[in-house]
């Protein structure tokens, strides 16, 4: 496939490795804040290809994993009234919420469909006009614009019964929250790719400024992540610390304005609580007052309950970097991908999937 | 999933939908978000949507260089 | 009633929780050594004959589709059942079950299919059995077929053997790619058919070929991924493939990209793995290439001693990964 293929090429990735190997000279920790990136580096077996020294961890980068329980628990209190239909994107499906999951909640008969566009929600509202089409709305800033540009298409063509739980992120105050916490001593961030394609270098621009820490935004392919090691080793060498875009095929220092517009149009910034992290300021994404007509919880009086974590669950810790999954103490036993306690290990891009997938042995 | 983000060729435009492909498999992608996007250039195809234009040159030449550091041909 | 406690999709799909209800529900309740050995099909004694006796039912939705059809699939899913047994396909059974209202138009021709499939197959319909439900109690028409055969060969999944060379006939991911471009409201065009075929011919050239199979299995629901984990731990020893070995087309690629899939845990209703002493591998390839549902047969991996149970795959960087068992369901109604 074009644009895949020649990023695959095992002799760009030999060539990559000799250098990094070179130029690592002591233990450095660069962190990863992207589900697709922690993916790839499993799929590839790019993890043990790195020198020992270079340890790559991975932070609150799953838009599912991140999801307190209690959004789930809303979307499940949802269903279960009349006349609604919930519409999510797969990877929610089988996501433990305190008490049921999606797909239990469907195997139970209610009405749970899945989509791969937000606006397939739209037809199904307008196929079903007596019902109440409900969109469970995670994920980070590759996705909201969509998002955005579904809810004003709603408004457009006068779709009142699709409705929308706002539960977007944001990732570089999640990111700060981390450097502010101080847990994990940092060398470095490998930036995730599709969000920078929206938001651009910038929001990024405070990590090195106030912390002295390099930054690189990656693509997805086994040679933009080794670039992007060498990149940020090269920094650290060199002593400097700055953004730079490696994923510079797709990434434009001012992102895509367009899909920015889209995003400040339908949505503010409000602070929002983070699976793991707590509230984080200015953090999430909520409805504007003139869309305020498509907040599903506010339409079907669901009010969001406390979140409680499962006991003994990792989730936390391993979304902050803090610990790995073969630290926990469920991995692997009582938490498996049939049966996960914690969203870290049934998202198709939690740190505890990926471990037990591709390198459990 | 949720960040998943494909190159995508533009095979058509109609409005402000276009129909992509990958490797032969077509799909319909929302535009909005890359309106000048042209017939025969790539996209990020996530969720149904472009969400970002590619840049060929760009990468053309990110990969020509690659190759002639590590002396690929 | 707790969730845990109802059937969900997923058991259904092939993966890890259809066989855990198969070792929890079924195994321990239909006490059968014969059974208990997960084939494909049973292998059983009767008189001085070795006989293989499999069944399989078919929803597949829609029921027409590029490449075949719902009659057509069950047909050859029980052919290629019993052929994986290492017999020749001889006697099927048909039995249909129908919602009121389903058009006569449609159910001659999926009759039509299931002749054109059987005559292909050298197989004959022996026996069946038609039902007809209220409408909405199935959707349109479930098919069930069971079939019977003679054994040529003794093979079993639990039968590899380290250093055997792992074959497949041709490329995967087809089926389940044609059946998904052809669903409504997914709105994905492919330009690929069902792979849907009869594989005795094919399988009967190959043990022609050679005495050395140990192991044949059509991976169709969960995929190759999961068909090599069952053989993985059936056998007790570990599993290396190639994943630049593994034919994949380029649109079932692109198609999966797009939704999110995985090729490897796609069902495939033509295809075939088998293991072979590595002596005779080539022979194999050779018999395989030289028939029309072989000729894209690669090699793509081989059996070794550890990990037990594992399926290891070098990517194409040179890297290394766990090749899991498909968990949850990838696509519901694809056979």
């Amino acid at each position: 496939m074009k644009f895949v293929d020649e990023f695959q090429d095992p002799r760009l990735v030999k060539g990559l490795l000799k250098e990094i190997d070179a130029l690592a000279s002591r233990n450095t920790t660069f962190m990863e804040v992207c589900g697709t990136h922690t993916m790839a580096l499993f799929r590839y077996g790019l993890r043990a290809m790195l020198p020992k020294l270079v340890k790559i961890i991975s932070g609150p980068g799953c838009p599912v994993c991140v999801t307190p329980m209690n959004i789930l628990d809303a979307a499940i209190e949802a269903v279960h009234k009349k006349g609604v239909i919930l519409v999510t994107f797969g990877d929610m499906m089988r996501v433990p919420g305190s008490m049921s999951s999606l797909e239990a909640e469907r195997a139970l008969g209610s009405d749970v469909r899945v989509v791969y566009s937000g606006l397939d929600s739209l037809g199904i509202a307008e196929r079903n006009p007596d019902k109440k089409v409900i969109f469970l709305g995670v994920g980070f800033e590759t996705t909201s614009p969509s998002i955005a540009c579904t809810v004003l298409e709603a408004a457009r063509r006068g779709i009142d019964n699709f409705k929308l739980i706002a539960a977007h992120k944001l990732i570089p105050p999640a990111m700060k929250a981390l450097l502010e916490a101080g847990e994990v001593k940092l060398d470095g961030f490998i930036c995730p790719g599709h969000v920078s394609a929206i938001i651009g270098s910038e929001p990024y621009e405070f990590i090195p400024k106030k912390y002295g820490i390099p930054c690189v935004i990656s693509g997805f392919e086994p040679v933009d992540i080794l670039q992007s090691v060498l990149l940020l080793l090269r920094q650290i060498v060199d002593c400097v610390s700055r953004v730079e875009i490696q994923y510079s095929r797709s990434v434009k220092s001012d992102g895509n304005p367009i899909a920015k517009r889209y995003i400040s149009e339908v949505f503010k910034i409000s602070d929002s609580d983070w699976r793991g992290l707590g509230r984080i300021p200015a953090s999430g994404l909520v409805l504007r007052e003139r869309f305020e007509g498509y907040d599903a919880l506010r339409d079907l009086d669901i009010e969001l309950k406390e979140s409680v974590e499962p006991p003994d669950c990792m989730c936390g810790e391993i979304l902050r970097g803090v610990r790995s999954p073969s630290e926990c103490g469920l991995f692997g036993s009582s938490c498996t991908p049939e049966r996960p306690v914690g969203p870290c290990m049934v998202s198709s891009e939690g740190t505890c999937a990926a471990y037990y997938r591709y390198a459990r042995h | 999933m949720v960040c998943l983000g494909i190159p995508a060729r533009i095979l058509s435009i109609e409005g402000e939908l276009a129909d992509v492909e990958i490797g032969g498999a077509v799909r319909k992608a929302n535009i909005q978000l890359v309106p000048d996007a042209k017939i025969g250039e790539y996209v990020l195809l996530h969720a149904g949507f472009a969400i970002q234009k590619l840049d060929e040159a760009d990468a053309l030449e990110t990969l020509k260089l690659l190759e002639e550091l590590y002396e690929v041909r | 009633m707790a969730p845990e406690e109802r059937i969900l999709l997923a058991h259904g799909a092939g993966g890890k929780l259809t066989r855990q209800f198969v070792e929890q529900d079924i195994l321990t309740r239909f006490r059968s050594l014969i059974l208990g050995r997960l084939d494909d099909g049973a292998v059983l004694t009767l008189g001085d004959m070795r006989l293989a006796y499999s069944t399989d039912s078919f929803v597949v939705d829609p029921l027409f589709f590029r490449g075949g059809d719902i009659g057509k699939l069950a047909i050859n899913g029980t052919v290629n059942d019993i052929a994986m047994c290492g017999a020749i396909p001889m006697y099927l059974t048909s039995s249909l079950i129908m919602e009121e209202g389903f058009p006569l138009a449609d159910l001659r021709r999926i009759l039509n299919s299931m002749q054109d499939a059987s005559a292909e197959a050298n197989v004959e319909i022996v026996a069946g059995d038609t039902k007809v439900v209220s409408a909405g109690s199935v959707d349109k028409i479930f098919i069930n077929t069971s079939g019977l055969g003679i054994v040529e060969k003794e093979v079993s999944g639990s039968n590899a053997k380290v250093g055997d060379k792992i074959i497949i006939n041709g490329f995967i991911g087809d089926h389940g790619v044609a059946i998904l471009s052809e669903r409504e409201g997914l709105d994905l065009k492919v330009p690929v058919s069902s792979d849907c075929a009869p594989l005795n011919g094919l399988v009967s050239s190959v043990l022609s070929a050679t005495k050395c199979v140990h192991v044949m299995r059509d991976p169709t629901r969960g995929g190759l991924a999961t068909t090599l984990n069952e053989i993985a731990i059936q056998s007790g020893i570990g599993i290396r493939i190639d994943e630049v070995a593994i034919p994949v087309r380029d649109s079932v690629r692109g198609a999966c990209e797009m939704l999110g899939l995985d090729p490897l845990y796609i069902a495939n209703e033509g295809k075939v793995v088998i293991f072979v002493s590595p002596d005779d591998a080539s022979r194999v390839l050779d018999a395989m290439r030289a028939h029309k549902y072989g000729a894209d047969a690669q090699l793509i991996g081989e059996v070794v001693t550890e990990p037990k149970g594992t399926v290891l795959m070098r990517t194409r960087i040179g890297g290394e990964r766990i090749v899991d068992m498909l968990v949850g369901e990838q696509l519901p109604r694809i056979c």
